[in-house]
């Protein structure tokens, strides 16, 4: 049903695409530029490794998005999911000392079953995905407070746990650029999305939905089974972030989790994908969620007061999708 | 076009804050990272080390997470403010665990930091800018037995038994009423997660249990406030002694339904971590503990300068 006013605009997907990406680029690298020469302190190792670090949870999140937001739908839930995910897996290793691979699939198949659900109740009850997903939403931050009994579980008992997104596979090679664990589980993450959505099944009817559903409908397609299928996968990776939140604070925060959907979104929508559907590339939103942590990152080593912080990234958020627009309008 | 535009912003930007780094160049730098910002409670705190920085002649920055769970977007905040490479850091704990790693790298760094608020757990920081919750439940217990006579029953709700504020605030003043006030017994102590329903529920049953209560002590806002509507919905006529401040909690003494309140001084919390940044930069020793103060404050001197300007809605 919301998918039917998808956009008429979508000839010429791969140029505008690559366009895009190198505009959302160009303007990471003249954040990182103007902020190096504004402080010596923004381009030092220990800097970069920090906005790397702040950016591996939002970007995965963002990636999950991402694929709900190409087939034209749109998952507010996945900030609470991941937090979801990351109780369950508190529950698992430490209320019930499973081991620690047991606790990794408990996340993921969590975050997949939900992703299941979510995108049952959109395909088979024909309920709007901004509301089903906002329900999911409550729905899942009161069951983490329920799950967890409104406290923080800690993995003192799970030595390596913290090691998931903390440790340093790259630093222990060359142990001059100890890149944390969680960044490249993030590039994983993407390269894993941006295979799918380009060479599988599942990628080609991500964008057939977010283009024109009732095409793909009449075409003899089962609309309903590739549409679960796209928030069941979302679900996962949620769980990956909800592995790599807990890992980074060593503990899963029942309440957290609520309003990260937006940035997650942000970055999306900053990378050039389109709310309405039908276009958007995971490298993008790589590149989206970036510019909110440098952005972020750079305002704070300026010392910005936080009241100012805010009302740029609104601003660059505006700029960004309002650009968007003026390219589509001058093809 | 529009790479221009864009540009063209973020250099304005960067002109701005730069201009911003270059006077304060000689000055120390000191980065605060709270719990929250945008509640009245920090926003207290935040004028306060604001104040400071004039009277001290240094530079301080203010950040906190949107809300007191967002314990990852606290550790990116305190991951920056190591990046900028301050002189000292004020740091009020989300969750100390996490912080762990982060306040190593800042003592490697030879950073010095300063816990405030509820403190951090952990030895790293040099001292804790913080209220003494015991003493500050002491004078609600001597008002307390002041209001009622120095004799008869008495009870508390308290929002936990696990917090540290629960604890010590419970503690502070069933103490002091045992050490002072031997004709007082302490007949209830009972716990409503700071919860204003559950803690107006507790309250009732509380006073239907005892009708010859004389008074109770809410140890927390949420507390106080349920137990003035319990007593409000039974008619009692007890004294309800609460803590901290708040629209509704400063409206019920104002009308009379609570006595009055401890409050503690979030303006002196900002003043003193700063204060006490400086001193440790100057490598002077300073205490475990520095006492920011608290007041006991009802509808008489609510108005006061003093009182006023630590008190928030």
């Amino acid at each position: 049903m919301t998918d039917i006013t998808a956009p008429a605009t979508k000839s010429g997907v791969r140029i505008s695409g690559a366009f895009h990406r190198l505009l959302a680029f160009s303007g990471l690298i003249a954040l990182v530029v103007v902020f190096s020469i504004a402080s010596p302190n923004f381009m030092q190792t220990q800097n970069v490794l920090a906005i790397l670090q702040a950016t591996s949870v939002n970007g995965v999140l963002a990636i999950a998005a991402t694929l709900v937001i190409i087939t034209g739908g749109i998952d507010l839930s996945v900030g609470t999911l991941m937090t979801f995910c990351a109780v369950i897996t508190g529950v698992v290793l430490t209320n019930l000392g499973m081991p620690l691979p047991i606790g990794i699939l408990a996340s993921i198949l969590a975050g997949t079953f939900c992703g299941l659900i979510s995108g049952s109740i959109i395909a088979k009850l024909k309920v709007p995905p901004f509301i089903a997903t906002l329900g999911m939403m409550l729905i899942l931050k009161g069951l983490s407070l329920v799950v967890s009994g409104t406290k923080p579980i800690y993995f003192n008992d799970t030595p390596g746990f913290n090691q998931i997104a903390l440790g340093s596979a790259v630093g222990s090679i060359f142990p001059s650029v100890p890149v944390p664990n969680g960044v490249l589980i993030l590039f994983l993450v993407a390269a894993i999305a941006a295979f799918v959505l380009s060479k599988t099944a599942l990628g080609r009817y991500t964008f057939a939905l977010g283009s024109n559903e009732e095409a793909v409908r009449l075409s003899g397609v089962n609309v309903d089974r590739w549409k679960i299928a796209v928030y069941a996968t979302a679900g996962g990776i949620c769980g990956v972030a909800g592995l790599l939140i807990a890992s980074r604070l060593n503990s899963a925060q029942p309440a957290l989790g609520q309003g990260y959907e937006l940035d997650a979104i942000a970055a999306v929508v900053i990378g050039g994908t389109s709310l309405s559907g039908g276009r958007g590339t995971v490298v993008g939103t790589l590149i989206g969620a970036l510019i909110i942590s440098v952005l972020a990152n750079g305002l704070r080593i300026l010392s910005v007061a936080q009241e100012w912080q805010t009302v740029v990234t609104g601003s660059i958020i505006i700029l960004a999708v309002y650009a968007d627009i003026l390219r589509r309008r001058t093809l | 076009m529009l790479r221009r535009t864009l540009l063209g912003a973020i250099s304005a930007l960067a002109l701005l804050s730069a201009s911003g780094i270059a006077s304060a160049q000689e000055k120390y730098d000191i980065a605060l990272i709270s719990k929250g910002f945008q509640h009245q409670f920090w926003q207290a705190v935040k004028a306060g080390a604001d104040k400071a920085a004039v009277d001290l002649g240094v530079t301080v920055t203010f950040e906190g997470p949107e809300s007191e769970t967002q314990v990852d977007r606290q550790m990116d905040m305190l991951a920056a403010a190591l990046s900028r490479k301050p002189d000292a850091i004020g740091f009020a704990a989300l969750d100390s665990q996490a912080a762990t790693p982060l306040l190593q790298q800042a003592k490697d760094a030879g950073i010095p930091i300063i816990a405030f608020d509820s403190g951090v757990d952990s030895d790293i920081p040099l001292t804790t800018a913080t209220t003494d919750n015991v003493a500050a439940a002491a004078l609600a217990a001597d008002v307390m037995a002041e209001l009622i006579g120095g004799e008869g029953k008495v009870a508390v709700v308290a929002h936990d038994q696990t917090s540290r504020t629960g604890i010590d605030r419970v503690d502070g003043f069933v103490n002091r009423l045992k050490e002072a006030y031997p004709k007082i017994e302490v007949v209830s102590v009972q716990y409503g997660g700071g919860d204003q329903l559950q803690s107006t529920e507790i309250t009732k049953s509380i006073l239907l249990a005892n009708p010859d209560l004389k008074g109770i002590f809410g140890a927390n806002e949420g507390s106080a406030i349920g137990v003035a509507n319990g007593k409000q919905e039974l008619g009692s006529k007890i004294v309800v002694i609460g803590f901290d401040s708040g629209a509704a909690q400063k409206g019920m003494i104002t009308s009379g339904i609570m006595n009055g309140a401890i409050t503690q001084n979030p303006v002196g919390i900002g003043y003193q971590t700063v204060q006490a940044a400086v001193s440790a930069l100057k490598g002077e020793t300073l205490p475990p503990i520095i006492d920011t103060g608290f007041f006991y404050y009802d509808a008489k001197n609510m108005a006061d300068p003093e009182i006023a300007a630590v008190l928030y809605d």
